[in-house]
């Protein structure tokens, strides 16, 4: 009985009928509409388009806003893994015990219920790509989850999503211990991906939990996501990815103004630094108008929050997107970035990113210019379920 | 004229009349390659020369007239059509409707905003150090001697918009030094941005903390009662140091032995010296105002991740000039700032207490300090003190309000330009001024990249005086 009840409460407000009247509706799946309706049933969007021709049924709640846009995607971050309080017991997001550890998996650690969370969820925030963290030269498994749900499990859309690693500075270990140097990073990645094209060619006799995560790289099964920011050192992980045939992302990238051929040549994708990051270490010429710049080549890119390891325990994405737009992005594609763009290089597009007919209910309500510093997010809607309704 | 008490009180020593004719070699030497506002004649007869001797660049000759443009001057209501008059660092005139000087040049304003130069009450942009870590109370260690003023950060900061900073040392200890307030003028050296006081001394202020950061191991405090009761200590010692100052009388001969330490403290006793107190949690925020009224010295609240939970104690005491807030994209990053929030500005507003804000640069980047009160707007700050704290608040807080904070005619001409309305997200600086001297100009390709970033943005060695070699 009390079973039941369980599951009837929690299943209720997914069933609810949800309607968003938005003066603007940012569908990004073409123009914006005026004037704009989005129906939801069963956690889905059921119907989207103008007033005029897309008209609420009876029995569905209505909200209405000034701009309606899909729910944001921040696409990399470590939220759920690193906590607001920056106590040990709330770190998860590095284990430096050795330098390569991708068996690691953000799926058992990520806190769904951590404050950060439930905060970026306010902001209009409804799907993140987290993990282990920058530092260790390999040092996990990502996920994908939506900011909403009680266990790991509730939260997450893809359990293991891509291997985080660094490469330059960050990575660099003390103490005689390796890599000590980033010829040693590289002839350390390159040694695993020769063990790793060797054993799968060969039937596995015995299971190396460490092993099958390189093969499924070097088979390109799952991307690198590998945190890089000075010019010659994305170079070296463009040269290591080409030797194995590896699916890199390129994550940070804090010199990519100055290496744009290169990386457009090299095909991959970008998960570019948050544009109001620190200039400082390996990101020291960071520059405002970087994800401008992929745009203008033709980069596939996506803003994130990176990891932040002290004050603020985490950015929030709209303001990052906000900030490239004022400096040469434009509204749609910084919106982009933090939606359909960022779907598309997480792979999850069919999903979430945009407001269409069959996708996930997940949308972002705000009372103005989204971008602007004194507009609000005034509803956040996840899974065709109100999550938040404060102003913030 | 100062009087000999406060003469004998320089932190500097130039002052000083008690020292020996032999002393000379040993303090006088040592000062003789700092500032030449530090000495007493320069200081005490000409304190308001040394405004015109102080800029790098040649005294502005002809007057500037900025026409047509959205003028928020902090101490009236918007202009929204106006022109302002600057001539010979000053601010002339400033008004809808203002009589052009003959000879001026004359710049059209149209569709861009003027507002005063903003002023940071909190920043650790320069490189800047003050205590070490063998003491938890350290008042002797000057800023002054360790700022870098070719740090690449403090042109960023002039690229934001920032003008006059308040540069201290860290929050790791009690008390960690002497700050200095500094107006951002292109210099070579720490003495091209010092701000003279007509009392010889520098414009600054003292750098104390509580809560959590300058816990550590003896001989720092482990906990904080012992953190208030060291304070009260050295306070205390302070007093007793004043006391036999004054019953020397002008008797050199009686006079105690000099205290670096308790010189910079009894300057902060006497109110000559404000307090700059580190402070994040409700209880330490109300222990700092409880010892505040203890030693009757002036503070100045830094941080006050919890005024909204004490906002009226806050408003309330006659010790505070004002709060100093930091609005941080998330709560948290640490135990005490975990409850920081945008409504900061709010609370504070509405219980009728002083609030400005600060970028603890680099905790945040003072090239987006506007975004500040654009924050605390969004959370429900009204945006007339939002925009009052990122100037005039600040100006107050720094005891400087007579000189700056404000677009009124006297005044410092210390500026900025701005493409559009200074809440908006897409609105840029375009040039910072300090007294009348452009120092950010959006439009040089040297001062973009500060402003953007990119290659060279950081490298702190590489940019020497560029204004001066446009000038030149």
């Amino acid at each position: 009985m009390r079973f039941l009840f369980l599951v009837l409460a929690s299943a209720l407000p997914m069933l609810a009928q949800l309607a968003v009247q938005g003066e603007t509706v940012h569908t990004m799946t073409g123009e914006a509409i005026r004037d704009g309706v989005v129906l939801m049933r069963d956690g889905k969007i059921e119907r989207v388009g103008p007033a005029s021709s897309v008209s609420v049924p009876n029995g569905y709640r209505t909200l209405r806003a000034r701009v309606v846009t899909p729910g944001l995607i921040d696409a990399h971050s470590t939220v759920g893994l690193s906590g607001y309080l920056n106590q040990p017991h709330d770190q998860d997001q590095t284990e430096r015990s050795t330098a390569i550890q991708p068996e690691l998996r953000a799926l058992d650690a990520f806190n769904p219920q951590e404050k950060l969370v439930e905060y970026l969820r306010g902001y209009g925030v409804t799907t993140l790509h987290t993990g282990h963290g920058p530092g260790p030269l390999v040092s996990g498994q990502t996920l994908i989850a939506k900011t909403l749900g009680r266990t790991a499990e509730e939260a997450v859309i893809v359990p293991a999503a891509m291997v985080a690693a660094t490469f330059g500075e960050d990575a660099r270990e003390q103490a005689g211990k390796s890599p000590g140097s980033r010829a040693k990073m590289a002839a350390m990645l390159r040694a695993e991906f020769i063990k790793a094209k060797e054993a799968s060619s060969k039937p596995a006799t015995t299971r190396d939990l460490r092993q099958e995560v390189f093969v499924k790289l070097v088979k390109g099964e799952m991307p690198l996501l590998v945190t890089v920011q000075r010019a010659h050192d994305i170079a070296t992980v463009i040269r290591v990815g080409k030797e194995f045939g590896v699916r890199i992302v390129l994550d940070g990238v804090a010199e990519a103004h100055m290496l744009l051929d290169e990386i457009k040549a090299s095909g991959y994708a970008v998960i570019v630094h948050p544009t109001m990051a620190r200039a400082r270490g390996d990101a020291e010429n960071i520059s405002l108008e970087t994800a401008a710049k992929l745009k203008a080549t033709g980069i596939p890119f996506a803003l994130q929050t990176g990891f932040e390891g002290y004050v603020p325990k985490t950015r929030i994405v709209l303001f990052e997107a906000a900030m490239a737009a004022a400096n040469g992005l434009s509204f749609r594609d910084a919106l982009a970035s933090i939606t359909i763009d960022a779907a598309r290089l997480l792979g999850v597009a069919n999903r979430v990113g945009s407001l269409a007919e069959g996708k996930d209910a997940d949308l972002a309500l705000y009372d103005g210019d989204p971008f602007e510093w004194t507009s609000h997010c005034v509803g956040t809607i996840i899974n065709g379920r109100v999550v938040s309704e404060t102003k913030q | 004229m100062p009087s000999p008490q406060s003469l004998r009180f320089t932190v500097d020593g130039t002052s000083d009349a008690r020292l020996p004719p032999k002393g000379e070699s040993r303090v006088v030497s040592a000062l003789k390659g700092l500032s030449r506002y530090n000495r007493p004649f320069v200081t005490r007869a000409l304190p308001f020369l040394l405004l015109f001797l102080s800029n790098t660049a040649a005294p502005q000759s002809t007057p500037l007239v900025l026409e047509n443009a959205r003028i928020l001057p902090m101490d009236g209501p918007e202009i929204p059509r106006g022109t302002l008059v600057v001539h010979n660092r000053r601010i002339t005139a400033i008004g809808a409707s203002v009589a052009v000087p003959a000879g001026a040049d004359r710049r059209d304003m149209t569709g861009k905003v003027i507002m005063p130069g903003l002023v940071d009450t909190h920043s650790h942009i320069g490189e800047v150090e003050g205590a070490d870590g063998s003491a938890p109370i350290q008042p002797d260690a000057r800023v002054l001697d360790a700022i870098n003023v070719r740090d690449a950060r403090i042109q960023k900061a002039q690229a934001g918009g920032i003008t006059t900073a308040n540069l201290m040392p860290g929050s790791g200890h009690l008390l960690s030094g002497q700050t200095l307030y500094l107006k951002l003028r292109d210099g070579r050296k720490i003495d091209d941005l010092l701000i003279p006081l007509p009392d010889g001394r520098n414009a600054g202020g003292i750098k104390m903390a509580n809560g959590t950061n300058s816990r550590k191991a003896a001989p720092f405090p482990g906990t904080r009662a012992k953190s208030a009761a060291l304070i009260r200590e050295q306070y205390i010692k302070a007093q007793e140091y004043r006391e036999k100052m004054q019953q020397a009388g002008g008797d050199a001969s009686k006079l105690p032995a000099r205290d670096l330490r308790l010189e910079a403290l009894v300057e902060a006793l006497e109110g000559r010296r404000v307090v700059h107190f580190h402070t994040h949690r409700h209880d330490d925020i109300v222990t700092v105002l409880r010892l505040a009224r203890e030693f009757n010295v002036k503070v100045v609240l830094q941080h006050v991740s919890d005024a909204w939970a004490v906002a009226e104690e806050i408003a309330k005491s006659a010790n505070v000039i004002g709060s100093s807030l930091i609005l941080i994209d998330s709560p948290g990053g640490k135990i005490e700032a975990k409850d920081n929030t945008f409504a900061n500005g709010e609370a504070l507003e509405k219980a009728g207490a002083l609030a400005g804000f600060h970028t603890d640069d680099s905790v945040t980047d003072s090239r987006w300090f506007l975004r500040m009160a654009g924050l605390a707007v969004r959370a429900g700050m009204s945006r007339e003190k939002a925009l009052y704290g990122l100037t005039m608040a600040g100006a107050r807080m720094l005891e400087l309000d007579s000189r700056i904070g404000s677009l009124t005619a006297g005044k410092d001409a210390d500026f900025v330009i701005l493409s559009g309305d200074p809440l908006s997200a897409y609105t840029h600086v375009l040039e910072t001024w300090v007294e009348g001297t452009r120092v950010f100009d959006l439009a040089n390709p040297k001062d973009r990249l500060y402003a953007v970033g990119g290659y060279g943005a950081s490298h702190d060695q590489a940019n020497v005086i560029h204004h001066e070699e446009l000038e030149q």
